[in-house]
């Protein structure tokens, strides 16, 4: 029991994958501007992280050892389709807004990474654990991100006015370099030095 | 055998089988919502091209319809300038019609990337309750720097005056020409005048600021960063404007004031 807690409770702090593994880094500067672009974000890549480690799972044992990759591939694009497809039909100014990088999770190195180091080797229940745990701790950084990003870039949460901006009439002077990636950059940043302080075996030795 | 070629070449066919299968269903299942989503998008810019919605605007299915009610889809023939009453304005799809060669023409070499005019296009002309034309909703494109930029310019009553402009689809930099979204910048548009005093297309994106609307009546600000998207817009504006776009049906519309 506790193995599968682990599975999924890892990806969070102790083995995040974007904080130490630092994996799909690119999706998480180019949504990360607002709260709901993030939040679907991250639900998008926990489905197909949760399916594509299920299905490589099932799999596994008759998945050829020379066209693993291509057929791990096929899987996560399938799965990446049908998301995008989904947001259009019921997402539509959202996936509007989140445009390529939906079709870009295929090439999000968190799924491949979690089929490959994980899936191919362990039973289907824990490789969906691990699929949504470590889906979740993509979220947790996006989140975290996004919130800092869109707080104090556009003074706003969930597309709402929290700040009062200062070209209507307001207080608050947003703060530009939050709505560029570089922001993004400083941000994650950030969160991996405080991660790292925290948990300090974290720390690559020299 | 698990390792012979065979074997990998059969697993290879029927895991692509499978993938296609939930694809292709996931595709056919919910085309009917897709589509109906692009519409009603495609109606909210149309309305956002006439300042008849706002950009932050939550609209529900209910109002564009409703505040669609006062726009009539005519289709236009290009080269007369004349409605064509014969073509469906509801079914009509001019991106298709324009890339078919059965029904449009190739484009004259043109600044704005256009390669083919179709025959017939489709525009929106707002009405008020009298039946008194009080607008007009053209559809333009053109390259910008990575893509075709795909968007609607709506004029005044006078037909010289910009009421509006506005991209529903484009694949600009986002920061940079993707600025072209960005309601501030749009909000340059509305007052000034497309057309010189000889009727010519004339409004042009500027490099650098352009200055208030009396001040610069045919220009506006450049999009800093996005040279090529810039010129784009003037580019796409002006040919869409012109003889081989609206040119003859606006002739007509004057002619008919």
């Amino acid at each position: 029991m506790s193995k599968s807690r682990d599975a999924l409770i890892d990806p969070l702090f102790n083995n995040n994958p974007i904080a130490l593994q630092v994996l799909g880094i690119c999706s998480a500067l180019a949504v990360t501007t607002k709260m709901d672009t993030a939040l679907v974000m991250s639900v998008a890549v926990v489905f197909v992280l949760l399916f594509s480690n299920l299905f490589v799972s099932l799999l596994r044992h008759q998945i050829p050892t020379n066209i693993r990759i291509i057929v791990q591939l096929t899987i996560i694009a399938s799965l990446v389709i049908v998301v995008d497809q989904v947001l259009k039909a019921y997402l539509f100014e959202i996936s509007k807004q989140l445009s390529v990088f939906v079709g870009l999770i295929i090439t999000n190195c968190i799924i491949m990474g979690r089929a490959e180091a994980y899936a191919m080797q362990n039973p289907p229940s824990m490789s969906v654990i691990d699929g949504i745990g470590n889906g979740l701790g993509y979220g947790v950084i996006l989140a975290g991100t996004a919130v800092l990003r869109e707080l104090f870039g556009s003074g706003s949460l969930f597309g709402a006015q929290v700040f009062a901006l200062a070209s209507e009439g307001g207080w608050y002077i947003p703060n530009g370099l939050m709505v560029l990636s570089p922001g993004a950059f400083f941000i994650i940043g950030f969160f991996i030095w405080a991660i790292r302080a925290w948990k300090p075996d974290q720390i690559e030795k020299d | 055998m698990q390792g012979s070629v065979g074997y990998n070449l059969g697993f290879a066919a029927a895991v692509c089988l499978a993938c296609a299968v939930v694809v292709s269903s996931a595709a056919v299942a919910l085309a009917d919502r897709q589509d109906r989503n692009a519409l009603l998008d495609k109606q909210k810019n149309v309305l956002l091209a006439l300042g008849l919605a706002e950009e932050d605007e939550a609209l529900s299915e209910a109002d564009i319809l409703e505040r669609f009610a006062p726009i009539d889809l005519v289709v236009i023939e290009l080269e007369s300038g004349q409605v064509d009453a014969g073509v469906d304005a509801s079914l009509y799809d001019q991106r298709a019609a324009s890339v078919d060669p059965v029904t449009s023409d190739l484009a004259p070499d043109n600044a704005a990337g256009v390669s083919s005019v179709p025959h017939y296009a489709l525009v929106y002309e707002l009405r008020d309750d009298a039946g008194r034309f009080e607008g007009v909703v053209l559809p333009v494109e053109g390259l910008g720097l990575w893509g075709t930029l795909y968007g609607f310019v709506s004029l005044e009553s006078d037909l010289r005056t910009v009421r509006g402009l506005t991209f529903y689809e484009h694949k600009e930099t986002p920061g940079l020409g993707g600025e072209v979204d960005n309601p501030r910048w749009k909000a340059l548009w509305p007052g000034r005048l497309a057309f010189d005093d000889s009727l010519a297309p004339a409004i042009t994106v500027i490099k650098g600021t352009a200055g208030s609307v009396t001040d610069a009546p045919y220009e506006v600000d450049g999009l800093s960063g996005a040279t090529i998207t810039s010129r784009g817009v003037t580019n796409l504006v002006q040919f869409w404007l012109g003889s081989d776009g609206f040119g003859r049906y606006l002739e007509r519309l004057r002619g008919e004031r």
